[in-house]
């Protein structure tokens, strides 16, 4: 088990007898950026809460650096798809804090190591200024700033990101990709990131993971994003078409196949 | 007034009685369970009703029943299930139950008054001892608890992940809220428990401290109200439980109209 961050072999799930995850594969490279990529209930985070061991698989196996995966693994930080958050009172140091060894037992009490892992997180995705205020007072990616922070805490190797795009324009889309990306340069971190938009990862993507109907191809963009795979992959002809430097994915007969299908990019 | 016994139990009775609500409160408004706690309290009723008509002490009753019904509605509360839907039908099952005690109970309909309104100056010395009992093994739950806890209320999946047991912190949490509302209906009877357990924590947590701080500002406001209660009773001619309550309203609404001041 040499380099692999996350290696999934022969992984199904059930959900209502009806398979979530369809005999799944992949292996992914310590150090690479991926982006994952597929329609609404595609398996996206079906697929991040069994890699964090909180879904068990009815087959396959999975090693995280190597290891089995198992619950509390201190190495992958998660950064859930955004909910309703709740204390809208509290500020967004408190928010962030909560996550710093929330798990164990005792007060919420932080010492100073802890205060400085916190302010280094929060400074990390550049949300000092978000720290005193109210969270009810945070815009939707405000709030997601301070959720990515969280997850960077305890200098995580692995980040499971699911959907930390969703809700930004597409300039902070960008800005926040980048960001990510940056991040895990600097600390040679492995990236899984879902989205619902590719165009933003484009060019710093080394990977893309496309989920349909519960299976998954893992490659190279420019092998992963032709009309011949993803067509495999739906089991229905749709198109990938290119528009300047942007891609999108089209169902070809439309109809019936449309509801499957899912546009990649946000309007031409 | 502090030159009789009753009211200086009736004080150290009221000051343990905020020492916990403080703290549990604030979990209960932070998680939005104090519809939970609220219910605890009527099915705690029930017990304490039908430990009355068995000729047992009301408040082994009581604190057997709030947490029997703390653990039912953790174990019951699927994140799929409406919560309020579960708790509804546990608190007016619960009432029913109650109501039915009471009727065969007729020799003392005093106390049936003691267990809804409360009766703060019929505090016994024994009875001082077990509510100091029952307020230290409440914090000393709810300090192992607390970090976990409070995690858990933030960001649940995070928790999760990294290996927080979410049901079994909402059992542990929900019977910590048992015991300390058991405790509290001692002072405020079952029906009010809400004023001083819930005022004083959503008080706090509207004017935005942080958490440690959060569940200090709680306990003083709620020992306020429970001390500012016993005064203003014996002043005037109104039960305790009365002043503790619209003290319960006055100290939430101050505290909204000073955020509004302040523009929060
Ligand atoms: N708790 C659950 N119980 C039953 N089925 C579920 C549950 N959670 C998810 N599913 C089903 O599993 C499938 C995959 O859901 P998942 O949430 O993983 O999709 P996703 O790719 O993350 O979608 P989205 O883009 O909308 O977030 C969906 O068909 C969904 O209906
Ligand atoms: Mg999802």
């Amino acid at each position: 088990m040499s380099s692999a961050a996350v290696q999934v072999s022969g992984v199904t799930l059930l959900r209502q007898q009806r398979p979530v995850l369809d005999n799944i594969s992949f292996t992914i490279p310590a150090g690479s950026f991926v982006g994952v990529l597929g329609g609404n209930g595609a398996g996206k985070t079906t697929l991040f809460r069994t890699l964090l061991g909180l879904e068990k698989p009815s087959a396959g196996q999975i090693w995280i650096e190597g290891q089995p995966t198992q619950k509390g693994r201190m190495s992958i930080g998660y950064m859930p798809q955004v909910r309703g958050m709740v204390a809208a009172q509290l500020s967004g140091w408190s928010m962030v804090a909560a996550a710093q060894q929330g798990w164990k037992w005792g007060l919420p009490f932080y010492n100073e190591k802890a205060r400085t892992d916190i302010d280094a997180a929060l400074a990390a995705v550049d949300a000092q200024d978000l720290a005193s205020c109210p969270v009810g007072s945070l815009s939707g990616g405000e709030r997601q700033r301070l959720m990515l922070a969280q997850a960077l805490l305890d200098n995580p190797r692995i980040l499971l990101l699911d959907e930390p795009l969703a809700s930004l324009d597409p300039a902070r889309m960008r800005e926040t990709a980048e960001r990510i990306y940056a991040l895990a340069q600097a600390r040679g971190m492995t990236v899984l990131m879902s989205t619902h938009d590719i165009n933003p990862l484009m060019g710093l993507m080394d990977h893309v993971l496309y989920m349909a109907h519960g299976k998954a191809v893992l490659g190279r963009v420019e092998d992963v994003m032709t009309t011949q795979t993803l067509s495999a992959l739906y089991g229905a002809p749709v198109e990938v078409v290119r528009a300047g430097n942007r891609l999108f994915v089209v169902a070809e007969g439309g109809g019936a196949s449309l509801q499957s299908c899912m546009c990649v990019g946000h309007g031409a | 007034m502090l030159a009789y016994e009753f009211m200086r139990t009736a004080f150290l009775a009221a000051f343990l009685a905020a020492l916990v609500c403080g703290p549990v409160g604030w979990f209960l408004v932070l998680r939005g369970q104090s519809f939970a706690s609220h219910a605890l309290s009527h099915v705690g009723f029930a017990g304490a009703a039908a430990a009355l008509l068995l000729g047992q002490p009301a408040l082994l009753g009581l604190g057997l029943g709030a947490v029997g019904g703390g653990v039912a509605i953790g174990m019951a509360g699927d994140r799929l299930v409406g919560r309020d839907v579960t708790i509804g039908l546990v608190l007016s099952v619960a009432m029913g139950i109650g109501a039915l005690c009471l009727h065969f109970l007729t020799h003392s309909a005093s106390s049936a008054t003691a267990l809804l309104f409360g009766d703060i100056l019929g505090i016994g010395p024994s009875m001082l001892v077990w509510l100091g009992a029952l307020s230290v093994a409440c914090l000393l739950g709810l300090a192992i608890v607390a970090r976990p806890l409070l995690f858990a209320s933030l960001q649940p999946e995070q928790a999760e992940a990294r290996g927080v047991n979410l049901r079994l912190l909402d059992i542990l949490f929900l019977v910590i809220v048992a015991v300390a509302t058991a405790q509290c209906a001692q002072i405020t009877g079952v029906l009010l428990v809400f004023t001083l357990m819930i005022a004083p924590a959503a008080a706090s947590l509207r004017m935005g401290f942080a958490p440690l701080q959060g569940m200090g500002i709680a306990t003083l406001l709620a020992l306020l109200e429970g001390w500012l209660g016993l005064v203003l009773a014996w002043y005037t001619n109104c039960p305790t439980t009365f002043w503790i309550a619209i003290l319960g309203g006055s100290v939430f609404t101050t505290a909204t109209l000073f955020c509004r001041l302040r523009g929060r």
